[in-house]
């Protein structure tokens, strides 16, 4: 596991981690350490356990071996401190629930008591959480539509918001679980600079599952590669070779460059057919070509 | 005196409340109509129509079982219904995730079996329930000011619980997978939403009969959500087109002495055509 001296205290700590689900083992031996502010990519094929370690990390699954801790606490202490976004949500057009009340929920979805009509005028409460909300959702760029029903914006326009969603907090540290996920070419490019200029600018640490390196080579930090039960960890140039992935999956695996710079993986084997119950929300398994 | 409809609104509402069913009526159909807005503001955004649907055929069982027992028909209704709506959480796992295709199987089931229950009860009970029509499409005779205070009881009940969890439920029901996240207890809220909709729908089947009951549970959170899709606007506007449809239907059903269920469903009908007309153009 090569990595990039990290400075001051670790936002994630993983040492040895394995996980178990249904009698199996997802992966092990895993180290993972990042640091505040760092943008790291976590990539691997469906099945992986990119979005279970996600769930680790957050406290929802415990590790069957291993230590974690996030944000300076055990797992699922620091929630408060952490934007998440899960996988693969998207509204459809019969939503008739504007964005704007979308990343709202972010904020005080988990209060008791409805908001009462008025309340900006007597709380001051209700008027920085309406200031927050403001705020999160022209950081990303997304104040011209977030009055329209969610379920009319287009697949771009609802990631934008859900990110805002995730911001609306103030987090330290944003988990983001295939945000690029459906999106076209230039929308996965402006999201991934809208995220990476956030982890910037505020010193957020940002974690980011994706299928395809491509559009974040531009902006991560480092990446994780989870593939066949184990990972690695380094900058793109470091993990994504044909060496350090050949020996991630035991297999032969290629790993080409394109002259615009694009990687390109060939010969990645399949997804392991999996029995049984399954946690994770990826769907069967899709050509791993790219 | 035979109430006749004229021009003059002010006369026309005298005539109204001139008797006191008439006005018991009134009230206890303004009580299930707000009620029915606001739990079907949120029944509509949950998708849970086809249980709402269920959960009011379960109150034909629940009146005939009752008029079996010798109880007040109203036990009856709720009774039956929040068992109906216990079935429904617990058969279709809404505790664990969300699983609609299961769900509604379950729901479907339920409701064959509400129908069939509350026939074979009628023939065991033999004797005179009411009239069976007003049992399913509604009366406006005989609502008793008892009926009008538990119906009251009901409805404080039901909207104070909504007013408590109104947010994180908004949250469940709108984006569960990030509400799971943060820990909002989403299985238990799903349990309480269908608890109130089995005690708002055994309410409003009392006032609009079993068959009914939909034009005031969904027709007015329908249109609103059709009008608006601010979150305070569109439960204000369901409250309201509730309070119209409920009014203006009992009050023709007064004048010309038809029943109410038809009069209110029409209007819901028609309003809804018309919101969705105003919102394509």
């Amino acid at each position: 596991m090569t990595g990039i001296a990290v400075d001051g205290e670790p936002a994630i700590e993983l040492r040895d981690a394995s996980l178990r689900l249904g009698g199996r083992t997802i992966w092990s031996g895993v180290d993972l350490l990042v640091g505040e502010g760092e943008f790291v990519a976590i990539l691997g094929p469906n099945g992986a356990g990119k979005s279970t370690l996600l769930e680790v990390l957050l406290g929802l699954l415990e590790l069957a071996h291993g230590e974690v801790a996030v944000l300076g606490g055990p797992a699922g202490s620091g929630n408060e401190r952490i934007g998440y976004l899960p996988q693969r949500r998207v509204f459809d057009a019969s939503t008739r629930v504007r964005g704007i009340d979308v990343v709202r929920l972010g904020l005080d979805g988990r209060r008791w008591g409805v908001p009462l009509p008025l309340a900006g005028r007597f709380s001051a409460r209700a008027r920085s959480d309406r200031e927050l909300v403001a705020q999160a959702i022209e950081q990303v760029g997304a104040s011209a539509y977030a009055g329209r029903p969610i379920g009319e914006c287009s697949g771009g326009e609802q990631q934008r918001l859900l990110i805002a969603q995730a911001l609306v907090q103030s987090p330290r540290m944003l988990i983001l679980d295939e945000p690029l996920d459906g999106l076209d070419l230039p929308n996965q490019a402006g999201v991934a600079a809208l995220v990476q200029g956030i982890c910037r600018a505020q010193g957020v640490t940002v974690l980011l599952v994706a299928h395809d390196v491509n559009p974040l080579l531009p902006y991560v930090d480092r990446v994780l590669y989870l593939a066949g039960g184990h990972a690695a960890m380094g900058t793109p140039e470091q993990v994504i070779t044909s060496e350090t992935l050949s020996g991630l999956y035991g297999a032969p695996v290629e790993v080409l460059k394109a002259r615009d710079g694009r990687l390109v993986v060939v010969g990645e084997p399949e997804a392991p057919h999996q029995h049984g119950p399954r946690h994770g929300h990826e769907h069967g398994p899709r050509h791993v070509l790219r | 005196m035979n109430p006749h409809l004229t021009w003059n609104l002010a006369a026309d509402v005298r005539q109204l409340v001139e008797y006191r069913f008439m006005v018991n009526a009134l009230l206890a159909a303004s009580v299930v109509a707000v009620m029915a807005a606001v739990v079907g503001w949120f029944m509509v955004l949950r998708r849970e129509t086809f249980a709402g649907h269920t959960l009011s055929m379960m109150s034909f069982p629940g009146a005939a079982a009752a008029a079996l027992m010798g109880l007040p028909l109203a036990a009856g209704y709720f009774a039956f219904c929040t068992a109906g709506a216990l079935v429904i959480a617990g058969a279709s796992g809404v505790g664990g995730r969300r699983a609609p295709a299961q769900e509604s199987a379950v729901i479907g089931t339920v409701g064959a079996l509400a129908l069939a229950l509350g026939f074979l009860l009628l023939s065991v009970y033999g004797g005179v329930l009411e009239s069976l029509e007003s049992l399913l499409f509604g009366s406006i005779l005989g609502v008793t000011r008892g009926q009008v205070l538990t119906l009251a009881i009901v409805a404080v009940c039901v909207l104070s619980l909504l007013a408590l969890a109104g947010r994180p439920l908004l949250f469940a029901s709108i984006d569960e997978p990030l509400a799971r996240a943060r820990r909002v207890p989403v299985g238990s809220l799903s349990v309480a939403f269908l608890l109130m909709l089995g005690l708002a729908v055994a309410a409003t089947a009392q006032i609009t009969g079993v068959l009914l009951v939909f034009a005031l549970l969904v027709a007015p959170a329908g249109i609103a959500r059709e009008l608006t899709p601010r979150i305070d606007a569109g439960l204000a506007l369901s409250v309201l087109l509730g309070l119209v449809i409920a009014w203006v239907g009992l009050g023709l059903s007064y004048f010309t002495n038809y029943s109410p269920g038809f009069y209110v469903s029409t209007i819901a009908l028609v309003l809804y055509a018309g919101a969705r007309v105003a919102r394509s153009v």
